[in-house]
């Protein structure tokens, strides 16, 4: 049975990775998982300098899911490559370094940082604010989704993957604009912005008063979301939302993705990563698939 | 692997021990590491609520394999935890944190204050705690729960909103007026109160262990939901704040902003 997947040149063992902020950058799950069973773990987004994050209360449980508001807290790339790198490299797993960033040159120095580290691949968070546009997320405007790749592109040493944010009216627009910028591949999706109101302390449930959706509830839309963007463009799509099992990951590769990450149901089960990988496997038995890649995006 | 477990435990028994506060024992291996202080990710069988609370141990019971818990009711999670009877599983993960440290009372006169539901994980504390003397200072809003294992372990000195039991007032309030000296304070309680003891002890020069509490989403340091703010840069997160799941939930009071 087959089911490493390619990923712009990049062979992973299985399709399973770690969707980024979930898994920190994989010391604290590796007391429950063997890294070295993951297709990849994909780190907490990191960006020029150490960010604090935001105030709390940062997440709150709503039903199926959760919100949160970290604040992409990083401790900086200076000391991201010195400690958690060297960490990863420990394993027989492919690396993915998240980026976030302020500017386009914040995540451009985070970049060139990256290039003569051992790793794999660059996955680009652009829901953050712009901060010289008057703060709308890089990720909801097509022209500055494929500005921002375009020069990312200019100093990656490694194939870059642009996450794409769902809280636009359409999504296959930004996922046209990234590919056009010469992004190597998608992963899709992030959070989709939500509130929830205490309505005893009559206020916002967390200090943010806004916080990203993620986690069971949001399957269906990532699911609907990654099977447009595999109908829109020629690169390859990594599918997250709420996944949760190897039943939930079949559904994105059906929908055409080519590998899928696991993120919010880490909280509820450490072993979730592991789960699934096994789940695609009794998957593909079941239906008598020799490989994985047969599978993806064939419902159409 | 570390020394937490993540697996189904059985609950032993259930009872509500105040108005809305509930005891609960389960047997689970966890029992075998857990040190006072520390706590336990307890997980709702309502897969909606995907989220594991952080709930303190109040009591450890290693030779039967038990951890006891004592949680208030605040909401649909722990509202679920308080209708499972003995029998039922629950699925659990811990010990988690760093718990008190204990070693800081050898031969010191010790303080312990809990306040509200702060006051569970006081008991195995009292109960392990060597010091050359200990007392126990609880603050409630009127109902006292735990009074009678806290007095079992040391002096008790309760403190309530309302003045129906002991000290009218707070937690500091008893202590000014019973007079009571330490050397070393180990306190777990609501914020105010925290930060009511840190000015207490910095004032009359008393080290002082505080347990913190935040919503929190993994309990083992990975998604930085359960943060506090530090005085000093923190080595792991790189800024002035720290995990409470992983570094704590016990802080030096002096190197934590409250």
């Amino acid at each position: 049975m087959n089911t490493s997947v390619n990923l712009a040149g990049v062979t992973l063992k299985n399709p399973v990775m770690t969707a980024s902020g979930t898994f920190g950058s994989g010391a604290e799950y590796s007391d429950f998982v063997d890294l070295n069973k993951l297709g990849a773990v994909v780190t907490k987004g990191v960006a020029n300098v150490p960010w604090p994050g935001n105030p709390t209360p940062r997440i709150a449980e709503v039903y199926g899911g959760m919100l949160n508001a970290i604040g992409l807290q990083n401790p900086g790339i200076d000391v991201f490559i010195e400690r958690d790198i060297p960490f990863l490299k420990e394993y027989d797993t492919k690396i993915i370094v998240n980026v976030c960033g302020k500017t386009t040159e914040d995540y451009c120095e985070v970049v060139e940082k990256l290039a003569d580290t051992p790793v794999d691949m660059l996955e680009i968070n652009i829901s953050c604010p712009n901060v010289k546009e008057g703060g709308i997320a890089f990720g909801q405007n097509p022209k500055a989704v494929e500005d921002i790749t375009k020069q990312i592109k200019k100093y990656a040493k490694q194939p870059v993957i642009m996450k794409l944010s769902p809280n636009v009216t359409d999504i296959t627009e930004t996922a046209k604009a990234a590919e056009a910028g010469g992004a190597d591949v998608l992963s899709l999706i992030n959070t989709l912005t939500g509130m929830k109101i205490d309505i005893e302390r009559q206020t916002f449930a967390i200090a943010n008063k806004t916080g990203g959706l993620s986690g069971p509830a949001v399957k269906p839309v990532a699911v609907r979301m990654v099977y447009q963007v595999a109908n829109a463009v020629k690169i390859p799509i990594i599918g997250m939302g709420g996944i949760c099992s190897g039943e939930d990951a079949m559904e994105f590769i059906l929908a055409g993705a080519t590998a899928v990450s696991v993120g919010t149901s880490n909280f509820h089960n450490p072993y979730t990563t592991i789960e699934v990988v096994a789940g695609i496997e009794d998957y593909m038995r079941r239906h008598k698939v020799e490989d994985i890649n047969d599978l993806i995006g064939i419902v159409k | 692997m570390g020394e937490k477990v993540k697996e189904k435990a059985v609950i032993i028994s259930q009872e509500e021990i105040s108005l809305d506060i509930y005891s609960m024992w389960i047997e689970t291996n966890a029992a075998k590491t857990a040190k006072p202080g520390q706590f336990v990710a307890l997980y709702c069988n309502d897969g909606s609520r995907i989220l594991p609370r952080p709930i303190s141990i109040c009591e450890i019971d290693k030779k039967n394999n038990r951890l006891r818990f004592v949680y208030r009711v605040v909401g649909k999670g722990t509202d679920e935890f308080s209708k499972y009877h003995a029998g039922t599983e629950i699925e659990i993960m811990g010990p988690l944190g760093n718990g008190f440290p204990m070693e800081k009372a050898k031969g010191k006169k010790a303080i312990l204050i809990g306040g509200g539901i702060g006051v569970p994980p006081m008991v195995e504390l009292a109960k392990q705690l060597d010091a050359e003397s200990k007392v126990i200072v609880a603050g409630y809003r009127n109902l006292l729960f735990l009074d009678y294992e806290l007095k079992a372990c040391g002096d008790f000195y309760p403190a309530t909103e309302d003045g129906s039991i002991g000290v009218k007032g707070t937690v500091i309030d008893a202590i000014v007026e019973n007079k009571l000296e330490a050397d070393v304070i180990y306190a777990c309680g609501p914020t105010p109160m925290l930060r009511a003891i840190k000015e207490y002890a910095e004032k009359h020069n008393i080290e002082a262990w505080v347990s913190m509490e935040e919503k929190m989403a993994c309990g083992i340091g990975a998604c930085l939901a359960c943060v506090c703010k530090t005085k000093e840069k923190d080595k792991h997160t790189n800024v002035n704040n720290t995990r409470i799941c992983k570094e704590g939930p016990v802080f030096n009071a002096e190197e934590v902003e409250l």
